[in-house]
Order: structure tokens, then sequence, then C-alpha cells
């Protein structure tokens, strides 16, 4: 009954997240209109035409955060993707490398961690001014010392298993050890980790974007869109709660997921 | 005992040592320096070596940072690289503003989580702790701003309980003051509970579920004597723990929560400062959020240490 119950609410996540994916890779054709192009006045209500309204500047808010959700999702996956290459790389190395390399990459990762990461990336944003790759770099130095944690500790974990010191007596090379041995066996956590992280990455690259660092006028993302309509809440206009909501649906959906297949495979285990 | 305290201390000291540098080092030796900043895209080398000079940043980096930080520790924080203006005092009452947010948050949020935890856990499995996982596990997901703006719309527009901006009037009663702020301590109340209640579910469902309750349970104990005897002295040393970990929660909240709701806290000093590039204010505030912070986080090492016998033991 638990098992029926869970999967339902990850199935409709998926169906969720799908629809998220296929609408940012099709904004440009689905979009009923262009990004940065004005079709009435400031904060039209939602009516037949403009499902959502329309944002400050009269430009169709359905469109934008269409388009918000391909830029903002595509960075986050940036992030993402980058974070994963360098914790998971450095993790590995850690693991199995040798003893001081260990020490110097896990001192390292807790000072970094030691720090709220907004808190490093409003810091470090400040000198470097805002730029999208900037943004990228920082948060992905950041959410990599994750992807090294773990990775360090299943890497550690396998590394002690019979059948690894069984290739390391028969003399393979690191290499070998770490691309047949290692991550096979990882596979499943670390993919729960990828997602787990990309959901957080959705969550700050929009909060920095909501602080006015990042994407810049006039192309859309989640958090400026959120910025730029924030005003009209203070005249019972729900914009800036489009593009809040969703961010909000994207990452309950990916949280709510991620839980009923650990719950899965937590019971197929049993 | 006292050994193991002095030893945690010494390592606290020494954490907030890193990250101080760590926090110098973020700002002065990255591509782009305090000077570049200043000036913008179109200042002359001359101009730059000037302001350099003038800013004292042509000495040794590690010269520089003994400055900041005896600087710091004195209470001087520098002058602001936008107005000019001593930085210390401005962040004294944005200071004196955020920790009083917090404060409320969390003397609203702690007794209503350990409540819910404990009830989840008790009920565990059934239909209210199935509730109180999904309604966590959804705030945990959502953005604050999400839920800030949805509770203006409803608490502010709808129904006008509260105000949507949380200005403080100099001469506010406390009254006044706890009135103003309603909103956001709810939005970052609902933040912080969300992890509160499924750590304090974990905690007790890990206690109760301890051999010697059942060893308890087997040898006859009443429920009121289990509860109070046994599982209560061990869950309070963890709960402490989460408590104090997750109100450091707060301070990354606080800086969303505060543009959200106009608030004159700290948080939003940094974010202004940031988006005009005050670097000299971004570091202090930084600086100030990044202590808080790890002071919180020893205080929560000191308490599991303290609370816990066989942590006592061992590490002594």
């Amino acid at each position: 009954m638990l098992l029926r119950s869970v999967s339902w609410a990850g199935t409709v996540s998926l169906g969720v997240i799908v629809t998220y994916i296929v609408l940012a890779i099709f904004a440009p054709v689905l979009a009923p209109h262009g990004e940065a192009e004005v079709v009435g006045g400031a904060w039209i209500s939602p009516d037949m035409q403009h499902w959502l309204g329309t944002d400050g500047l009269g430009r169709d808010m359905l469109s934008r955060v269409m388009y918000g959700g391909r830029r903002t999702m595509s960075i986050a996956l940036a992030v993402t993707v980058a974070a994963f290459l360098l914790g998971t790389l450095l993790g590995l190395s850690a693991a199995i490398g040798r003893s001081w390399l260990d020490t110097v990459l896990s001192r390292t990762v807790d000072g970094i961690m030691a720090l709220p990461s907004l808190i490093v990336a409003l810091l470090v944003l400040s000198v470097l001014g805002s730029s999208i790759p900037g943004l990228i770099g920082v948060l992905a130095v950041l959410d990599a010392t994750r992807f090294f944690r773990l990775s360090r500790a299943i890497g550690q974990d396998i590394m002690s298993r019979d059948y690894v010191e069984v290739a390391r007596l028969r003399g393979e090379s690191i290499r070998w050890l770490i691309t047949r041995e290692v991550l096979p066996n990882a596979t499943s956590v670390l993919a729960t980790e990828f997602a787990i992280r990309f959901c957080a990455a959705v969550l700050q690259v929009s909060a920095l974007a909501f602080l006015g660092l990042g994407v810049q006028p006039p192309s859309a993302d989640w958090g400026s869109m959120v910025n730029e309509n924030a005003i009209a809440i203070n005249f019972g206009i729900a914009a800036p709660l489009f593009p809040a909501a969703a961010i909000a649906g994207v990452t309950v959906s990916l949280n709510v997921l991620v839980t009923a297949l650990s719950d899965t495979s937590r019971f197929a285990r049993v | 005992m006292a050994l193991v305290l002095v030893k945690r201390l010494a390592q606290g000291c020494m954490t907030l040592l890193l990250v101080s540098g760590f926090v110098f080092a973020a700002t002065n030796l990255l591509p782009g320096d305090v000077a570049a900043a200043l000036l913008g895209e179109h200042a002359t080398p001359e101009a730059l070596a000037a302001i350099r000079r003038s800013l004292g940043l042509n000495q040794p980096a590690l010269y520089r940072y003994w400055i900041w930080l005896t600087h710091f520790v004195s209470g001087d924080l520098g002058t602001s690289l936008a107005n000019g203006q001593p930085i210390g005092a401005i962040v004294a009452i944005r200071f004196y503003n955020t920790l009083f947010l917090a404060a409320v948050t969390a003397a609203v949020s702690v007794p209503i989580s350990i409540l819910l935890g404990a009830l989840a856990a008790a009920h565990r499995g059934r239909w209210l702790d199935r509730m109180v996982s999904g309604a966590t596990l959804v705030l945990v997901s959502v953005p604050e701003f999400f839920l800030g703006y949805l509770l203006i719309m409803l608490l502010s527009r709808y129904l006008a309980v509260f105000p949507s901006m949380a200005q403080i009037p100099p001469d506010a009663s406390l009254t006044q003051h706890l009135f103003a702020i309603g909103l956001p301590v709810l939005t970052l109340a609902l933040g912080v509970m969300a992890y509160l209640v499924r750590m304090v579910r974990a905690a007790i469902v890990e206690v109760m579920s301890a051999s010697y309750i059942e060893m308890a349970l087997l040898q006859g104990a009443s429920e009121h004597e289990i509860v109070l005897r046994h599982a209560l002295p061990n869950v309070i040393g963890p709960l402490i723990n989460i408590i104090v970990f997750n109100l450091a929660y707060l301070v990354v909240g606080v800086i969303i929560v505060e543009v959200i709701f106009v608030y004159p806290g700290i948080g939003q000093l940094m974010a202004d400062a940031v988006a005009a590039r005050d670097v000299t204010t971004a570091q202090a505030c930084a600086l100030i959020f990044a202590v808080t912070y790890v002071g919180l986080n020893i205080t929560a090492d000191l308490v599991a240490t303290l609370t816990n016998p066989r942590l006592r033991v061992r590490a002594a």
C-alpha cells in the first residue's frame, strides 16, 4: 500500500519533470510570444490571450516563464555537471590515491563547507562582478564539495571490497579500477545525488538572480523575473508568483521523485 | 572532560581563523580587485595605481590580512567603498535587527517543530506521520521567495493581517516591531521547521528503537517511565544539537527573506553591497555571517560532546 502510494506520487512528479524538460527545450517553438516582445499593457490579469497575464513591461508572462525555465535550468545543469565531474574526479582520486592527496583535498573541502554557500557565492560575485560563466564557476566549485564527500566515501567503501582487492593484486591500473570496478558500483547513489544537487542548483541560481546577480535583462530567468515583478505584489497582482511557482514545481517534483525512487529500491531490496 | 572542551574550543577558534582567511582571500586574491571595482571599466592604469596606494593595496597580502583582522576584532570594520561611511555603525543596527528577527523565528519554530516531530515519531507510518513528512518535503524544496510572496498575497493582500513590508519606524515599540516582522518570521519559520521537524522525528525514532528501550519494555516498565526515564535523557542531547545546527540555516535564509520584505537587516545590507560592488561592506557582512554560522556549529558540536557520555569518555 505504502509502495503503491509512493509510486503514484513519483509517477506524477516524473510527468511534471518531463513536461518541464520539453517546455524548456522547445520554448522558442512553443512559446506564444517572444522573450522580450512587448504585447500589451503592464501587469494585465491572466485571460484567454495571455494565460498568465503580462509583466511590468507588458511582456507575455507565460512565454517568459518558458524561456526563463530554459535559461535557469540550463545554467543549473551546467553547474551540476561541472560540479559532478570536478567533485567525483577529486573524490575518487582522494579515495584511491596517496594519503597526502586525500588529506589536502579533504581539509580544503572541510574549509569550504564550513561556510554557507550563498554567502561565499555572494562574496566572490561582489568581486568578480555578475556574469553567467562566473556564476556557473563559483556554484560549481561550491557544489563539487558535496560530490567530493560522497564519491570519496563510496570510493573508500568499494576499495575495501574483495573484488577490488583481487583486481589490485592482479596488477590492474588505477584507471581500470575506477572505470571497471568503482564507477559501475556507484552509479545509482551518484545519480540520486546528481538529481538532488540539480535541485539545489536551481534554487541557488534563482536565489542569486533574485538578488540581482547573473542573468542580465532583457533575458528571462526565473529568479530575476521574481525580482522584476516583486513590486506588483503590493497591488495584489500575482505576477511574481508565476516564476516562483515554476521553480517550486520543478524542485518539489524532483525531490518527490527521488524520495519515491529511494523508497522503492529500499523495499525492492527487502 | 575539561580537556575535551578546551580541545574542541581550540579547534573552533582554528576554524574561525581559517574562515576569516578565506573571506579575506576571496575578496583580495581574485582577479578584479577593490580598486577596479571602485573605478569601473574606464580606469586608467595610473588612476588604478593611485587608488591601490591610497587603500594600502600595494602592501603584501598577509600584512593586509593581519591589519584587517585586528581592526575587525577591535570593532573597526573599515569604510564603505560606496559612500565612504564607516561600516561599523551601519552594521551594528542592521545586525541587531537581524538577530531580533532570528530570535523571534527561533522562539516560534523550535517548540512547534519539537511537538510536530514527536507527534510524527509517535504515529510512525500512520497518516499523521505521512502528512508531516509530505508537507516538510514540499517546504524543503520550495524557494523562500515563493513562500514569502505567497504569504504576502494571502495574509497581507486578502486577509490584511500583517503588513507586506517589514519597515520599522525608529521609535517603534516592541509590539509594533513584532507586528511588523510577522510575515518574515512566518516565512523563515516555515523554512527552518521543514528541516527541524524531519530531524527531530528521526532522532526520536532512533532512540525509541534502541535496544535499551526494548529491554525496558520487556521488563514491564510503564510507558510513562520509558519516556521520562529512558528516552528523554538520551534524546535531549541530540535534540539541542539539531536545534542549534538548524538555527545556522537562518543565517542563509535570512538574506533572501530580508530582501523580500525590505527588512533593514544585515542580509539586505549584504545584498545591496554586492549589487553595488561595495566590496568592503560585503566582506564585513560576510565575515559576520560566517562567524555566526561557524559559531553556531561549534556550539552544536560542544553540546553534542557535553550531553553524550560515550563521546565524553572516548574523546578523553
